[in-house]
């Protein structure tokens, strides 16, 4: 399978990553490499085959639905781009 | 005898005796990154005046009688491990001012045993490479280099590429790394050093930057096979805050070391054989398996069928989780923020992502978003989970009839650092026999065992059983007695 421009194009937007017109083309290029050495996989036989979805052999545990912490907001704005007061700030998204 | 040659046991012991205090071992260490790093650039962050600060409190907790298992032992952290108060990078620009408030628990474990730490170490950006030129601070270079060509600088490898240079080149007794492919034991190989990539689920994830969650793993680098051992017994261990935690106890690693291989059944998977290995890798390979006869282990050929697909699974699985994984980085709560007089939130979003993240990371990223996008999931991703499932099993076959496998830990000696870096994929084949460990969620370490006529380490490799690293340590520790491997990087401390 090969990605055409517009798919390219379509991927990036939803990854959230801004690609400039001239770099398209080699996005696709090296895209398109690294799929087309994906497709041999297609030659797998996984008829029947529940798929892996974790690494490892323990099942999760439930934990108890209980408040474990809170009251440290100053912690977590301390890395804020844009602290405004209690607040994360971000350009304005309703009119 | 210079302070920084020291092994981890070693200075250990010589704390313990008396011989040198932790703050003269710690102050010999900062002095030896003072004169290498500059070159190497092995660190992102010396923490210095912190590392003999904890120094003399660990000297202090000795005076009293209080004495951790690793007190006063100087180490390297990964830049992958938050570090309370200490600018945490992941290597990456968009996290190039970021410093966490809270502690890994692995790096919380090594100081509630009386580590030090002497800094953070280089990686290749968000632990996404196999040679550490993707880091947003500059390439780690090799402290080895070719014996007739000692002018072509060399990866280390990566992505702790840093951690396994360190150590290498004596700027830390040991250090912490991760592994997703095969980031701990690819640059242990490269450097000359011992790494393990332990068991998912046997360390913490929590306060490890994430990559790919099924696959991450951290783990030790040292410059022994005990050394490992130690270090391990430290990280590991139950964390209500990971969910994938394994609630298992902790063996002594250490005490294991010293078992032996007599009576164990060792496994050769013959679809390691590669064509195009370098005859010094098979020949390396073909010595392991006999200094293990001679010490009374039995070689069985295996068959892992499903070995060749186990990098193209690997490189939809690890792609579509990072897509996840990175998503938080958004600009808005920390990290770097990237606007233009007009942007609204999303031009925000797509600005600072563009910027914030290099071209591996942007790669990895679009290849995950178009193997979980809509009408590819079943064909891509979930066809990925399914390979997994067989490549698991495969193991679990051979598992049945052999106790260990010991393999090649990578296809070729370090490389130069200009090679390999026009072609993704030529790159991501350095971890053609890493990479089956992780999707089966199994220990595997690398071992220094020789050199290649260039003077280069070569590695090889022991995988085991899930939650079986105490076997994985007995066979490591027999192919590095057998080996005895005592050469030394010509960039090194007290050289």
């Amino acid at each position: 399978m090969s990605l055409d421009i517009a798919t390219v194009r379509r991927i990036a937007a939803l990854a959230r990553i801004r690609l400039e017109e001239g770099e398209l083309a080699q996005a696709q290029a090296e895209l398109n490499g690294i799929l087309g050495w994906i497709e041999q996989l297609q030659a797998v036989d996984t008829e029947g085959v529940e798929p892996m979805a974790g690494g490892g052999a323990v099942a999760l545990r439930p934990r108890p639905d209980a408040v474990t912490d809170g009251g440290i907001a100053d912690r977590i704005l301390a890395n804020a781009p844009d602290r405004q007061g209690e607040y994360f700030g971000v350009p304005k998204v309703v009119e | 005898m210079h302070p920084t040659d020291f092994t981890l046991r070693g200075a250990i012991d010589a704390l313990n005796e008396g011989i040198i205090t932790s703050v003269e071992l710690t102050q010999a260490h900062l002095d030896a990154i003072a004169a290498l790093n500059p070159r190497l650039n092995a660190y992102i962050t010396v923490t210095g005046e912190q590392a003999l600060e904890q120094a003399r409190a660990s000297d202090a907790r000795r005076k009293e009688g209080i004495a951790g298992p690793l007190e006063g032992v100087p180490l390297a952290i990964k830049d992958l491990f938050c570090t309370a108060g200490t600018l945490t990078t992941a290597g990456s620009r968009i996290l190039g001012n970021f410093t966490p408030p809270y502690e890994s628990t692995v790096s919380a474990n090594l100081l509630r045993d009386g580590a030090v730490f002497l800094g953070k170490a280089n990686l290749d950006e968000f632990a996404m490479g196999s040679s550490n030129t993707t880091s947003a601070f500059g390439p780690v270079e090799n402290p080895w280099s070719r014996a007739n060509d000692p002018d072509t600088r060399l990866v280390p490898g990566g992505s702790s590429g840093g951690s396994a240079a360190a150590v290498a080149a004596r700027l830390a007794l040991g250090a912490t790394a991760t592994d997703t492919g095969g980031s701990i034991r690819q640059p242990a190989a490269f450097c000359g050093i011992a790494g393990i990539k332990p068991t998912y689920g046997r360390c913490s994830r929590f306060g490890i930057v994430a990559f790919a969650s099924s696959l991450d793993q951290a783990g030790p680098v040292a410059r022994t096979v005990e050394d490992c051992a130690i270090l391990l017994k430290s990280m590991a261990g139950f964390d209500p805050k990971d969910s994938t935690s394994a609630d298992i106890p902790v063996p002594d690693f250490a005490a294991a070391c010293a078992r032996g291989v007599k009576g164990l059944r060792i496994g050769v998977p013959k679809e390691y054989r590669l064509e195009g290995t370098p005859p010094e890798i098979e020949a390396l390979w073909e010595q392991g398996l006999a200094w293990l006869r001679e010490q009374g282990a039995e070689t069985v050929e295996i068959s892992l069928p499903h070995t060749k697909y186990a990098l193209p699974t690997y490189y939809i699985v690890a792609p579509a989780e990072a897509s996840s994984n990175l998503a938080r980085y958004d600009g808005v709560r920390f990290g770097l923020r990237v606007t233009e007089p007009n942007s609204d939130l999303r031009d925000l979003y797509e600005r600072t992502r563009a910027q914030g993240f290099g071209a591996e990371v942007r790669r990895r990223i679009l290849i995950g978003t178009y193997v979980l996008s809509a009408g590819y999931y079943d064909a891509y991703y979930l066809k990925a989970q399914k390979i997994r499932a067989l490549i698991k099993r495969d193991f679990d076959d051979a598992f049945g009839k052999v106790d260990a496998i010991v393999t090649p830990a990578t296809p070729s000696a370090a490389f130069g650092m200009d090679e390999k870096q026009d072609d993704p994929v030529k790159m991501y084949l350095n971890d053609v026999f890493t990479v089956t460990a992780n999707l089966a969620g199994l220990p595997g370490l690398a071992v220094p065992a020789g050199l290649d006529a260039q003077g280069l380490p070569l590695g090889l490799q022991v995988i085991g059983r899930s939650f079986d690293e105490e076997t994985v340590f007995a066979v490591g520790t027999a192919i590095e007695q057998a080996a005895g491997f005592t050469a030394l990087p010509r960039l090194r401390a007290g050289a």
